[in-house]
């Protein structure tokens, strides 16, 4: 176990914890956030997401000495806007109800989120290749892709 | 507002052992008033209980008026994504005639809500929102209410009305008394009133809109709970360590191979149930995979290219559902005769997250923070794994992954339970992606054979169906906690398996739940016909096999399978008669509903009358087709028809659909987004199913094991439009809706790349390496004809 210091939505936290653990474990155990989720373990569904210096990264994959070594801004779900002031990708969320269950949420905004941030004028096909590794299993996929046209709309007015 | 519980809850909590300010702390209950325990005292385990629960006669089991006139309901039946808990808010609110926001609803705890056995089977919506339970508590609370203000005002019950938590006069509005006044914090003490009128779907104001969820602003903004979520004070993390073949055993563990890793606990040993606890989820991770066990060789398997023979081959539980006695008559009596057989294969639930419990199970009692569809049987099987009473127990519904039937909740319910025992204290146990997906409950893998009879005029004159299904395990119901892998590891039976031929003849009346029976055949038993079709010769004959894994329901259960095979085999006859596939199903129908969802969704989609496959198709390069695809969701609980559009690459064999119209009637919609949201969702998921989805092995295991190797469609890929046309039926009693669009995909899109290629696809998941393989063959008999 070791004492690393992480840059966590805005927050300095220190962690007492095992280098080795991926970082989800430390976020979800530790520091008691709800937005990134273990889905796979493996990268290969998105639940697990988080901004890593405003870069979509699969948590449940990412070493937590790594992420504290880099000192880098992690940003998770709950990071991005809060339940009172939702960011405006947040906001498109809640106006096109797009969502089932939810499990999924931090890897289609979080992953929607840093690619439009670097690719604003993205074309509906590249925000759909965009999200090619990314998993819904309740195929909410037509409203996902409703609210994410609609916040880009909304930021380009 | 002072919290208050009734008396009955206060004791019943106390037997039970639980804290009041816990509970308190949990619900934000203010008044609980409920019967509950009181079943449960009288029942104990003996509850023989259907889908639906014992329920409870109690008007104060379902609705408690605050001393401050808010509303507090309870149901039974649960919220796992498919935007439930808004719509019985809904409901809440308008029978009670109070705003949406002085209504709290308690979703699904045993110690609090009444028993309405598993949320599932698309029967939420028939159960809680027709004139039973919920709806008809609300319904009879607001009667009560008013017949309250009557003897306190003076004034005649037909003069009052309920209205924004008031009972007003409609002769004098200044009179007017506050709920709260009238029972607030007190008992009704009243049964439910069977004669309690229900406004009509006309008078809603809340119910029947769009209102949006109240989940859905948490669950964006990442702070909902999950059950992933739960935190209990002293909670350890567990990790179970399955097996490495279906069938291994146990012959040592070596608990020194973890002893020197950091946080562990535990190593717990029970049967062939193994876990470890740790003080940290990451340590149990790794203890897990570090664990020394020594397991037997498992139960060699079939390979899976022989399953659809195989299945053919072993005792069989034969059920005849449908016997008209003339079938094999008419059949050689019949001008033409066609037959098919259709295969599908076991697909998985594959719920996004793994599941997840958490268990605190103390000497005498316990807690489970569990996903489970099944709040009471979860209860009662875990007091069976656990040796403890029934009511001793608290099961608390906590929302997982969407489940679409039973994933793997309720197994890590019971892992969670037994750890916790093991080490007596709380446990937090979450599933690998491997475990999940290896040992979960799947869908039902099936061969079926179809066979139809011409007469002179081409129309069907005798229809007979014969399959045959692998099953082991299901739900766990109240006393069966062997039907899932962890009970089965813990020592306990799946429900056994009586192999039975021939099938005794039907003598009950149809009932068409599993979709059996095709939607064209009268369905005559008993001098009743259930059917919704017209031919009168018919046999409905099925083969129960034993599975090697397990099974259970996976949304549209034995539906999605069956109505691929009707679906897809009418298709095939409609063609074989130069018929269009839209007028010979009208043609054979006799059911106005099922007929006016098949020509809501033939108009939107612009359907072109002519019979498949299309005449002016192309041998090589992308062609396009249209399908159709219908059906009376387990008989009578929805009525559903789609029609599909998709491109075919007849050189690379992918199949790209780019249209979904969908036309259903569920009866009165609660809340039409929502419904929406659920047609659109079982669509895509159907494709995903249909083009994707299969479990394989290989001689000693599961091998779909991670999404590399389960192949499901991805947020990416390029969704169809999917157009919904809702069928308003204010009239008519509330039917389910979130399994009725999935039922039918596979066939739609079957019956389109039929229409595109002149090739018929048999067996799903259509993969593009199936589809080339048929476009071969069939090129290669259309040669052998030539000849």
């Amino acid at each position: 176990m070791s004492i690393l210091t992480l840059r966590v939505n805005g927050r300095s936290q220190d962690v007492d914890v095992d280098p080795a653990t991926p970082l989800l474990y430390v976020l979800s155990d530790d520091l008691d956030l709800r937005g990134p989720k273990f889905g796979c373990g493996l990268g290969q569904c998105g639940a697990c997401t988080v901004l890593l210096n405003g870069q979509a990264t699969r948590s449940c994959l990412t070493p937590v000495s790594s992420v504290a070594q880099a000192k880098a801004e992690i940003i998770t779900l709950e990071g991005l806007g809060s339940s009172g002031a939702p960011h405006p990708l947040q906001q498109a969320f809640i106006a096109e109800q797009a969502a089932q269950c939810g499990f999924c949420l931090s890897g289609v905004i979080l992953t929607a989120k840093a690619f439009l941030d670097q690719n604003p004028r993205a074309t509906d096909e590249q925000i759909q290749q965009a999200l090619s590794g990314v998993l819904c299993r309740c195929f909410a996929n037509v409203r996902m892709l409703a609210a994410i046209r609609r916040y880009v709309r909304e930021a380009r007015a | 507002m002072t919290p208050v519980l009734s008396p009955d809850a206060l004791s019943a909590l106390d037997r039970a052992g639980f804290s009041r300010r816990d509970f308190l702390k949990s619900s934000g209950a203010l008044v609980v008033a409920f019967a509950s325990a009181a079943v449960v005292d009288r029942y104990g385990t003996l509850l023989a209980q259907g889908i639906n629960g014992t329920g409870s006669t109690q008007l104060d089991s379902w609705i408690a008026i605050g001393g401050d006139g808010t509303v507090t309901a309870y149901t039974g039946k649960c919220d796992f994504g498919q935007g439930l808990y808004t719509a019985q808010l809904q409901l809440v609110a308008e029978e009670l005639a109070v705003p949406m926001s002085r209504v709290r609803l308690i979703q699904c705890d045993t110690s609090v809500t009444p028993d309405q056995g598993t949320t599932s089977g698309q029967q939420s919506h028939p159960a809680n929102f027709n004139r039973t339970n919920l709806a008809l508590a609300a319904a009879t609370a607001r009667e009560a209410l008013v017949g309250l203000a009557s003897r306190r005002l003076g004034v005649a019950a037909s003069d009052l009305v309920a209205r924004d938590g008031l009972v007003v006069s409609t002769v004098d509005p200044s009179r007017a008394v506050p709920y709260a006044e009238l029972v607030g914090a007190r008992r009704f003490d009243l049964q439910l009133d069977a004669r309690a009128t229900r406004k009509h779907p006309r008078e809603w104001t809340v119910l029947g809109t769009s209102v949006p969820r109240v989940d859905m602003r948490d669950m964006v903004t990442g702070r909902f709970e999950f059950v992933h979520n739960v935190k209990v004070p002293g909670m350890l993390h567990g990790r179970v360590v399955r097996p490495p073949d279906i069938g291994a055993t146990i012959a040592g563990v070596d608990e020194g191979s973890v002893r020197d890793l950091p946080g562990i606990v535990k190593v717990v040993v029970k049967g062939n149930f193994v876990g470890v606890v740790c003080e940290k989820p990451w340590q149990a991770v790794q203890a897990a995979e570090r664990l020394a066990v020594n397991w037997t060789r498992g139960t060699p398997l079939a390979s899976q290219s022989d399953l659809y023979r195989a299945l053919r081959s072993q005792p069989a539980r034969d059920t005849l559902l449908v016997d008209s006695g003339d079938v094999d008559a008419k059949l050689a009596a019949a001008s033409t005769v066609l037959r098919s057989t259709y295969h599908h294969p076991y697909q998985m639930h594959g719920s996004i997250g793994t599941s997840c419990a958490v268990a605190d199970v103390q000497a005498d009692r316990a807690t489970i923070w569990s996903a489970t569809q099944s709040v009471y049987p979860t209860r009662n099987t875990s007091a069976t794994l656990l040796g403890l009473r029934p009511e001793n127990i608290r099961v608390i519904y906590t929302r997982g992954a969407g489940c679409y039937g039973i994933n793997g909740a309720d197994t890590v319910s019971y892992d969670a339970a037994l750890l916790s025992q093991a080490v007596g204290r709380p446990v937090r146990v979450q599933l690998s992606r491997q475990d999940e997906m290896a040992w979960e409950n799947y869908g039902n893998a099936f061969a079926i054979d179809q066979r139809v009879g011409l007469d002179q005029g081409g129309n069907i004159a005798v229809w007979d169906y014969e399959a045959w299904s692998a099953a082991r395990g299901g739900r766990p119901g109240y006393n069966t906690p062997g039907n899932v892998v962890t009970g089965f590891l813990a020592g306990f039976n799946p429900a056994p398996f009586s192999p039975r031929t021939p099938a005794p003849a039907p003598n009950t009346p149809l009932n068409n739940g599993s979709n059996t029976a095709p939607s064209y055949i009268r369905g005559l038993v008993r001098n009743t016909s259930n059917g919704a079709g017209v031919v009168v010769s018919e046999r409905v004959l099925s083969h129960r096999v034993l599975s090697p894994f397990f099974t259970g329901p996976l949304r549209a259960p034995e539906r999605l399978q069956n109505t691929f095979a009707h679906e897809c085999f009418m298709d095939e006859v409609a063609a074989h008669v130069k018929a269009d596939p839209v007028e010979y199903r009208l043609r054979h129908l006799n059911h106005a509903r099922l007929s006016g969802a098949i020509r809501a969704a033939a108009a939107r989609a612009n359907w072109q009358r002519r019979p498949s496959p299309r005449p002016d198709r192309r041998p090589s390069g992308t062609v396009s087709g249209r399908g159709i695809a219908c059906v009376c969701y387990e008989g009578d609980n929805g009525y559903v028809a789609m029609v599909a559009d998709v491109d075919v690459n007849q050189d690379t064999g992918l199949i790209h659909v780019t249209r979904l119209v969908v036309a259903q009637d569920s009866g009165p919609m609660s809340n039409p987004d929502g419904l929406r949201n659920q047609i659109e969702g079982g669509a895509l998921q159907g494709m995903s199913r249909a083009l994707g989805e299969e479990v394989t092995w290989d001689d000693r295991k599961v091998t779909s094991v991670d999404w590399r190797s389960y192949h499901t469609l991805p947020l990416g890929f390029a969704a169809p439009t999917v157009e919904i046309v809702l069928i308003d039926q204010p009239d008519v009693e509330a039917c389910g809706s979130g399994e009725t669009s999935i039922t039918v995909v596979a066939a739609a899109i079957g019956n389109a790349v039929f229409d595109a290629t002149g090739v018929r696809l048999r067996e799903v998941p259509f993969t593009a390496e199936r589809v080339l393989r048929a476009i071969s063959e069939s090129s290669k008999s259309e040669v052998r004809r030539a000849k």
